[in-house]
Order: structure tokens, then C-alpha cells, then sequence
């Protein structure tokens, strides 16, 4: 099959549903004719002009709550934040609003809008642009939110994010968004909701959220040398998410990890943490363990950025000390 | 007009901006810097014209592009280089980078990676120095691109209806990243804004450090006297692309590039320095080889400083007491 990179995935998502519904438009800087700052909208503008490519100003609560008025009026936005740090200043037309809304009109209205960002931690961008926020935007009734790892994932839930109408948070890991993957040709969906084995095992369960799904991978393909057996579990969704699949995995195992990047307090791992204990407490052979990035605003400096992320080694050591519990 | 030695110190000055400046641009370009470089080259003479008036105590607000700021409000070139370098010894520890440098000793409070938030904090600080009676003042510096921005609007109306002591220096540089101003803003002056808010406003040419000088005195006079808030419109551009290693073509032309290179700040004020018999070639080749030796020196300092130790990482979250 082709390769395509992860943004090259979504783009051609994107162009297609664009050529099908001219009700899509995409706000954001640089989005025109810059075609994004990270490649996200390249070629668009001219196919599609300046109304459905519109470059804004540097006015996020203004595009964001114009859009959440687009929306609501038969248009379906997608909002291009470039790196997702920059939506807090929009928090409030977020969650006042675009969250609540179809609940508020109790159904009669609907918020067909797409958030996208790049997220995560890395090339020292520092603390204002290596944000990911994901847990946030979970712990709210009202948005979905993707953090898709693979190109071929990320094209397929683009479409569904594209189709639906509830509000859709889409973030991309700036680690992965030039990875080169194999992506099907033509228009797929991939439900929101629903996990992907990203690697089999019977040993022990790992769920890992994006840029720490691949890491995961390569960690237990390593481990399988040794003879372990380890499964890795990408929710790909965290809102939904498909607790089916994480326990169906656990009670095969009995044992379970959660790697991921943003921090650990009242984050993902807890919530999956809480559900596994809730509905899969006699499946389980040891305690849930959590490998999250360190709980601090990300330093600048490469030697102190490296300190705060999960690593391979970190992973490979958290399997291990999970096996002899 | 400043006093002669005064006018000397602002050619100094931006030399030490534009020599520390086009460093950290080679040193990007030798991967020695990790995250994004924002220069102010060319835009030098604002910093320098309106830090002349301020104390260590006035407090400064800056953007992503504010190692100019930084360095003309007293933060030392090895510090600002250092930092860049993500070493230990810089104006942030490590912590920062480009877009995250401190200094509040010397009254530097922060450049940022997020557009805005400087308006509103230099507003805070003219809140503060109301409330405390002091006779300090809050710098906002920011970019063209920010004035489209909430921030603007909100927190000129509370300088405004407060009467703070609080500057708004606005670097108009005709572009924010790639995007003209002409395009994103429904009024393509910022200068005569001032009566929308109640407040006093100007325009000034950016690239005339004594302009700026003079403008930024009555703005800080009338703060310090209780008379509030300025906005002070700073016509300028940036002679690098948006940020290092960035494309810089297809959104301008080379020609208008070349024409506002003409006006570069520097050599205008050296031109004119010489005309009006302020200061002989010997003396300004004085201050440009002194400037070199010092920019230099930080270089190697920032080189030869330690990393920051990966376990103090998490120092800091929180006040440690
Ligand atoms: C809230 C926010 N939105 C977007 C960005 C991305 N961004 C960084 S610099 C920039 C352009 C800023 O233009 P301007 O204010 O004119 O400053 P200049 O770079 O021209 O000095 C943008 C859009 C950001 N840093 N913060
Ligand atoms: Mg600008």
C-alpha cells in the first residue's frame, strides 16, 4: 500500500470531504495560502478560495466563538489552532458554549465545529507550545476528543470528526506528524470509540495515547526477546473511550500500564484506572500502574525536556517492574 | 534631545541588541539553539528608546520577539545567550528559552509564547504601582499581529478608565508572521486609536531611535505624573524572516525588504550622530568594537556554561516556603 505522512493523511481527508460539503470551512493563521504552519491546509486555497481557506487575525476567542455561531447556523467549521496551546484563550466560548449548546437547545441545535491542534513535548519548544490539554477536555459532557498515533488512523477518524456533529477536539502529536505510514486510498471512516491492538500479547496490558503508542510498541517488541508478552492498546478516542477493549485485554492478562504523556493527576490513566477496578477488579493480578510525563509546565532546556517525558527506557522499566508485582 | 552622552548610550544600545541578535542567528543556524528564534533586527531603536526612560523597577511586558526588550531593559547579553543555549547560568535558568525570558531584578518581566497576554500585564502592573502610590510604570511591547487581538481592546480600556500609569508600545512591522496588517485589521493605524479608548495616542517612525526617545518620554511623564495611559504606534519591520530558519518569501517582496533595509535604524542614527557633530568616526568605532568584544564574550559564556541538572526540574512548580 502507499505511504502517506500523518498530516498528508488528514489533508486528504479533508480535501475530499471539502469537495463533497461546501458547508466546510477552515478558519486559522496561516491556514490560506501559507497552507498552515504545520502543512495542515496545503493546496487547499486554491481549490477552495479565500472563504473556505480564512486566514484570521490573532483573535482566538473571536474565530472560536464566531465559529461556534457558524455551527450552530448550518455550517460546519474546522478551526485550525496550529498548536493547541493557543485555544485557552478560548476556553470559555469552549466550554460555555460550544459544549453545552446542543444540550441548552435540548437537541435543536448542533455544534458540527472541529477543534485541531498539534500537541506534546518536544524540540524544546517550551511552555507556551508543547501543551496537550487532552484530560481537560475529557472530564467535560459534551466534546469529542481524538489523539490519533498512525497516519491511517488519523485519516479515517478525520473523516468521522468531519461527519459529525457534536464538537470534536483532533489532536496531533507534533512528534508524529511527519511519521510515514501506510493509508488507504479514498474515503474511510473509523468510528469514534473504538480501540486498536496495536500489538498482541497475553503477558500484560499496555494502553499508551499517542506519541507513546508507537514508543510502547517498539519497547515490547524489544521485551518480546526476553519472553515477554505484552499487549498495546491505543484508545485512539479518549472521549468516548472503549473501555470494552482495555478490559477484554486485562482480564486476558491480569496485569495493566498506562503510558502516557500529559500528567498524571485526575488524568486519562486514572479514569481507566478507575474503570478496570470498577468493572475488572478480579481480572487483575497486580496493581495499575501509571507512567505519565512529569507533572510540571515544560522547561526549554533539552537536558530538562527529556527529563519530563516517558522514554523508552522508562517504559521498558515500568513493564518490567509491572511483571514482578 | 537627550544629553551627549545619552545619545551615545542609544547607539550603544542597539548595537548590543543587533550584534547579540545576528549571534544567536549564526548559532541557530549551528544548532546550538533548540526552540523558535524571533530577532529584532531592525527594530532595535524602539526597545532602546523607551528603556532609556525606564528604571530597574518599571516593569516590562514583552512578546516572542523580546530579546531586544530584554536586553535593552538590563538583562546582559550572556544571560539572554545563555538562556537561548538552554543553559543553567541563563536569564531563566534553562527553563525559558527564546520566548520565556526573565528578569524581574532588573524589572523584565517576561517575553512570551502567546500573543497578548503582555497587554493585560502591564496593565496589572500600572494597577499595582497606582495602588502601591509609586511613581513606577508598566511597558506593554507587542506586535501589529496583537492588536487584532481581545487583549488589546479589553486592556486599554481598563489602562484608560483607570487612568494607570502604563505604556502600549505597539511595533507595527507591517506583518504578523506572514499575514500583512492591512489585511487583518479593518483599520490599518493603530497611532489613532486612542480616542476610541479615552487615551492619549501617537504615531511614530520606529526606525528613528530618537523619535521613539522623545515619544516614550512625554508617555512616561505623564504616567509617572499621574496622567495615565499612552498607546504609542512604532512604524518599523523586520529585516529577518519571522523567525530563524523560517521561509521568508512568497508573502513579501525582496524589493520592500531591501527599501526598509535602507532605513535601518542603526545606520540612520550613526549618519546622523556624524552630521550633527555628536560623536567622530573613532568614537562610534569605539563602541562597535567594545559591543563585538561583548557579544563575543557571551557566546562563549553561554557555551561553556553548564546544562541545567535534569532532578531540579520539577524546582519551581510551586513557591518552595
Ligand atoms: C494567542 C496566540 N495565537 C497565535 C500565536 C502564533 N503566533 C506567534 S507569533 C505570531 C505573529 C505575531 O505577529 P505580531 O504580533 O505582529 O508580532 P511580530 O512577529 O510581527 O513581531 C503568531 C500568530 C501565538 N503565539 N499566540
Ligand atoms: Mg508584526
Amino acid at each position: 500500500m502507499r505511504e502517506l505522512t500523518y498530516v498528508e493523511a488528514t489533508l486528504e481527508a479533508l480535501d475530499s470531504a471539502m469537495a463533497r460539503d461546501p458547508s466546510i470551512f477552515v478558519v486559522g493563521e496561516g491556514i490560506g495560502e501559507r497552507g498552515g504552519n504545520f502543512n495542515t491546509t496545503v493546496g487547499l486555497y486554491d481549490k477552495y478560495g479565500p472563504e473556505r481557506l480564512c486566514d484570521t487575525p490573532i483573535s482566538e476567542r473571536g474565530f472560536v466563538g464566531m465559529c461556534a455561531g457558524a455551527a450552530m447556523t448550518g455550517t460546519r467549521p474546522v478551526v485550525d489552532f496550529m498548536f493547541l496551546d493557543f485555544i485557552l484563550d478560548a476556553f470559555g466560548e469552549l466550554v460555555n458554549q460550544i459544549a453545552k449548546m446542543q444540550y441548552m437547545s435540548s437537541g435543536r441545535l448542533k455544534m458540527p465545529i472541529l477543534l485541531r491542534g498539534a500537541i506534546g513535548i518536544g524540540h524544546s519548544a517550551a511552555t507556551h507550545h508543547s501543551g496537550s490539554y487532552y484530560p481537560i477536555f475529557a472530564h467535560l459532557p459534551g466534546f469529542r476528543v481524538v489523539v490519533p498515533a498512525i497516519p491511517s488512523d488519523a485519516k479515517g477518524l478525520f473523516t468521522t470528526a468531519l461527519q459529525s456533529d457534536d464538537p470534536v477536539l483532533f489532536l496531533e502529536h507534533k512528534s508524529l506528524l511527519f511519521n510515514r505510514g501506510e493509508v488507504p486510498e479514498g474515503e474511510y471512516a473509523i468510528p469514534f470509540g473504538q480501540a486498536r491492538i496495536a500489538r498482541e500479547g497475553s503477558d500484560c496490558t499496555l494502553v499508551a495515547i499517542g506519541s507513546m503508542v508507537d514508543k510502547s510498541v517498539a519497547v515490547c517488541d524489544k521485551l518480546a526477546e526476553d519472553g515477554v508478552s505484552a499487549e498495546v492498546i491505543d484508545p485512539r478516542t479518549i472521549a468516548p473511550l472503549d473501555m470494552e477493549t482495555i478490559l477484554e485485554s486485562v482480564s486476558k492478562t491480569g496485569r495493566l500500564l498506562i503510558v502516557d504523556e500529559t500528567f498524571q493527576p485526575c488524568g486519562v490513566g486514572a479514569e481507566i484506572a478507575a474503570q478496570v477496578i470498577d468493572q475488572g477488579f478480579d481480572d487483575l493480578d497486580a496493581p495499575i500502574r501509571r507512567l505519565n510525563g512529569a507533572h510540571v509546565p515544560t522547561p526549554y532546556s533539552p537536558p530538562l525536556e527529556l527529563a519530563i517525558v516517558p522514554e523508552p527506557d522508562d517504559i521498558e522499566q515500568s513493564v518490567r517492574d509491572l511483571l514482578a508485582e | 534631545m537627550p544629553q551627549s552622552e545619552q545619545l551615545l548610550s542609544l547607539y550603544r544600545q542597539m548595537l548590543i541588541i543587533r550584534y547579540t541578535e545576528e549571534q544567536l542567528a549564526r548559532s541557530h543556524q549551528m544548532g546550538l539553539i533548540h526552540g523558535a528564534c524571533h530577532t529584532y533586527v531592525g527594530e532595535e531603536a524602539i526597545a532602546t528608546g523607551v528603556c532609556a526612560h525606564l528604571r530597574p523597577d518599571d516593569a516590562v511586558f514583552s512578546t516572542h520577539r523580546g530579546h531586544g526588550h530584554a536586553l535593552a531593559k538590563g538583562v546582559s547579553p550572556r544571560e539572554v545567550v545563555a538562556e537561548l543555549f538552554g543553559r543553567a547560568t541563563g536569564c531563566s535558568q534553562g527553563r525559558g528559552g527564546s520566548m520565556h525570558l526573565f528578569k524581574p531584578e532588573v524589572g523584565m518581566m517576561g517575553t512570551s509564547g502567546i500573543v497578548g497576554p503582555c497587554i493585560l500585564q502591564a496593565t496589572g502592573a500600572g494597577y499595582s504601582f497606582k495602588l502601591l502610590k509609586s511613581d513606577q510604570v508598566g511597558v506593554a511591547f507587542f506586535g501589529d499581529g496583537a492588536v487584532n487581538n481581545g487583549a488589546f481592546h479589553e486592556g486599554l480600556n481598563l489602562a484608560s478608565i483607570w487612568k494607570l500609569p502604563t505604556l502600549f508600545v505597539c511595533e507595527n512591522n507591517l506583518y504578523a508572521t506572514e499575514v500583512p496588517f492591512s489585511y487583518s485589521s479593518g483599520n490599518p493605524h493603530v497611532g489613532n486609536r486612542g480616542p476610541a479608548y479615552g487615551m492619549e495616542s501617537l504615531t511614530v517612525d520606529g526606525n528613528d531611535v530618537l523619535a521613539v526617545y522623545e515619544a516614550a518620554e512625554e508617555a512616561v511623564q505623564r504616567a509617572r505624573g499621574g496622567e495615565g495611559p499612552t498607546l504609542i504606534e512604532c512604524r518599523t519591520y523586520r529585516t529577518r524572516a519571522h523567525s530563524e530558519g523560517m521561509r521568508d518569501a512568497g508573502y513579501r517582496t525582496q524589493e520592500e525588504v531591501e527599501a526598509w533595509k535602507e532605513r535601518d535604524p542603526i545606520t540612520r542614527y550613526n549618519e546622523w550622530l556624524l552630521e550633527n557633530e555628536e560623536a567622530g568616526p573613532e568614537t562610534l568605532a569605539g563602541i562597535e568594537a567594545e559591543v563585538k568584544e561583548m557579544v563575543a564574550d557571551a557566546e562563549e559564556f553561554a557555551r561553556n556554561s553548564p546544562w541545567p541538572e535534569p532532578d531540579t526540574v520539577s524546582e519551581h512548580v510551586f513557591n518552595q516556603r
